[in-house]
């Protein structure tokens, strides 16, 4: 076992090389002054000639080799300095600070909330396996499937949040945060996290159900029965836990997909959060926000694949023999 | 957000996978018929595919107005889809669209079998070093969210077009069909015929091609049709985000993302370019549902 997660963890090192070698190689392919970027902000402008250009590129070393600006930039990076932005001339690690939370409790909350419908509707479709129930869920799931984020931001938002439909129940903007208002939090909160947590149900109740299935072929489902137990009693006190094991598994990594996931409704909704950042900074060019919010993402997403994939190990015996 | 979901849309994660229960189960139960839906289905891509054969046909050019600024659909003949905010007909665009669609969704999952197949039988079939090399590549892409990576890609390639969006998808497909194939691939080459083949003396080029390549391209292309819908899906979302085909070129995300601050006054203008690409994903996704529960052939079923 302790070979199998020594592996895991050399394995990290050339991939996690790889996630900052091609953030901090980004300044070669980003054209600073592209006509085509919408530049704010004191460094960047739409009208820099060449020669602002060649002078901002110096200020911030990208005309040294690569492995030079990637020396200084990991060393720089594992004391927590990613910079400074070019858009707000602010560190791009306060940046980070401010936005991660907002994130966090975004993607945190939609899992929690996929989980809440999604565990039910699971057990129940098992319990009722081919029968109507199963099918009319089946259905409804493929159908959610095939609505992106997108497309249901916008339906939610004319139901929802739009004056003269059903009311304007949510705001359909902005954030405010849980220290300031925890009502008005989650009342801006809503929203987005209802659009994540539609995408991710119709995957959770799928997986629960097939596992399921496979429990409740088990024998001591069948003397549970026969005990004259209540079927709701056997289903989710005996069945469910043996049958949520890969659940808990994919919700670790939807939580670190989720971090990186949000980009869509935080955009719509405007949400101060790491995604709207990185969509502001890759449009105008603000490389050193980029390179920094990405890698916080990508890095933290690979640890947390990494942490899953050892939890799982530790849990069950079967994975550590293989 | 679907674009993520490449992953355990592929059947990597273990959402994908059927229990031999279930599988055995399904067996059991009827036989698999094309039912209703399947129809319906393959009815609407037929038809978003006429689409993009006859859209030279229609009477009004996508990028050029044809009357007042929003009309509402289904108010006029021939433009019945009603016209957008600068009075281009939105029937005409949502034909012009369906053609941005099919070439971002067919043209990267091509690129993907082909390098990320490739890939995959080469690490299957030398194991070691080679695989060790070629996952840390797929792992490092892996790491980054796709949409994420996909708008890196965006800015990288400027400026952006229905090719560069092509080409940002493309490099996004390999990873996941390398990991497929590369599974599918090692299970098969277990096998007795592989074996056999081996210890006459075949040269790996044969075995990959011509023994593992054979049994495990059914699979592959059953989930081709999935990440067919993904792509159309990611262009959607990045054409939302305003960094995706530019204006006159149309996409139905795009069409959305024009008009979405006229939510409450045009709601039409929304919805339809909405619901198009909703039939059209679930269409694929139908279809890519059955096949792969066709094709999909594990050791477990055998």
């Amino acid at each position: 076992m302790w070979r199998l997660l020594g592996r895991k963890v050399l394995h990290l090192i050339p991939v996690l090389f790889l996630v900052t070698l091609a953030t901090t190689a980004m300044p070669d392919m980003l054209k600073l002054g592209d006509p085509s970027a919408t530049p704010v902000g004191p460094k960047l402008s739409a009208d820099m000639t060449p020669e602002d250009v060649k002078r901002l590129e110096a200020q911030y070393g990208y005309d040294d080799p690569l492995y030079e600006r990637y020396g200084r930039w990991v060393a720089d990076a594992v004391t927590g300095d990613f910079g400074t932005s070019m858009a707000t001339d602010t560190p791009v690690a306060d940046s980070i600070k401010e936005r991660y939370p907002v994130t966090l409790e975004l993607a945190l909350v939609s899992l929690l909330l996929a989980l809440a419908v999604a565990v039910p509707l699971g057990v129940w479709a098992a319990a009722k396996a081919g029968r109507l129930p199963d099918k009319f869920l089946g259905g409804l799931s493929s159908g959610l499937l095939a609505i992106p984020p997108f497309i249901s931001s916008i339906l939610l938002v004319y139901l929802f949040a739009a004056p003269g439909k059903l009311g304007q129940v949510f705001p359909n903007q902005g954030w405010t945060k849980a220290s300031e208002s925890l009502s008005a939090n989650i009342e801006t909160l809503m929203l987005p996290a209802i659009v994540l947590a539609l995408a991710e149900i119709p995957q959770f109740q799928r997986l629960l159900r097939s596992d399921m299935l496979g429990t409740l072929q088990e024998d001591y489902i069948l003397t549970a029965r026969s005990k004259g137990m209540s079927a709701p009693y056997v289903l989710f006190r005996h069945a469910l836990r043996p049958s949520s094991f890969s659940l808990i598994t994919i919700s670790g990594l939807t939580l670190g997909r989720l971090i990186g996931g949000t980009v869509i409704v935080e955009f719509y909704f405007g949400i101060p959060g790491l995604g709207q950042s990185i969509v502001g900074a890759i449009t105008s060019n603000d490389i050193p926000t980029v390179q920094g919010t990405v890698v916080v993402i990508a890095v933290g997403y690979v640890l947390l694949n990494t942490l899953v994939d050892v939890a799982y190990m530790l849990i069950d015996p079967r994975v550590r023999a293989r | 957000m679907s674009l993520v979901e490449t992953e355990n849309s592929l059947g990597l994660t273990e959402s994908g996978v059927e229990t031999p229960a279930e599988a055995a189960a399904e067996r059991k139960g009827k036989k698999k018929r094309a039912g209703l839906l399947w129809w319906l289905a393959v009815t609407w891509l037929s038809l978003v595919l006429a689409m993009v054969v006859f859209a030279d046909l229609l009477p009004a050019e996508y990028d050029r107005p044809v009357g007042d600024a929003h009309l509402p659909p289904f108010q006029s003949w021939p433009e019945f889809l009603g016209t957008d905010y600068l009075g281009r007909s939105t029937l005409s665009r949502i034909a012009a669209g369906a053609r941005t669609s099919l070439i971002v969704s067919t043209i990267p999952v091509a690129f993907g079998i082909l390098l990320g197949g490739l890939l995959g039988l080469v690490s299957a079939y030398f194991r070691g070093t080679a695989e060790t090399v070629i996952d840390i590549f797929a792992d490092a892409l892996l790491a980054f969210p796709p949409l994420l990576l996909l708008l890196m890609l965006a800015s990288v390639l400027k400026p952006p077009s229905v090719w560069t969006i092509t080409i940002g998808l493309a490099v996004l497909t390999v990873p996941g069909f390398y990991r497929l194939t590369k599974a599918n691939a090692i299970a098969q080459s277990k096998r007795e015929y592989v074996v056999v083949a081996k210890a006459m003396g075949a040269r790996p080029g044969r075995i990959m091609f011509k023994e593992l390549m054979p049994n495990t391209v059914a699979t592959i292309l059953s989930y081709a049709v999935i990440v067919m819908a993904i792509m159309i899906v990611a262009e959607g979302s990045l054409s939302f985000l305003g960094v995706g085909v530019p204006d006159p070129e149309p996409s139905w995300g795009g069409m959305v993302y024009k008009e979405k601050d006229n939510l409450e006054t045009y709601p039409g203008q929304v919805f339809v370019p909405c619901a198009v690409l909703f039939l059209t994903v679930f269409s694929l996704n139908v279809i890519g549902d059955r096949l792969r529960s066709k094709f999909d052939v594990r050791d477990s079923n055998l």
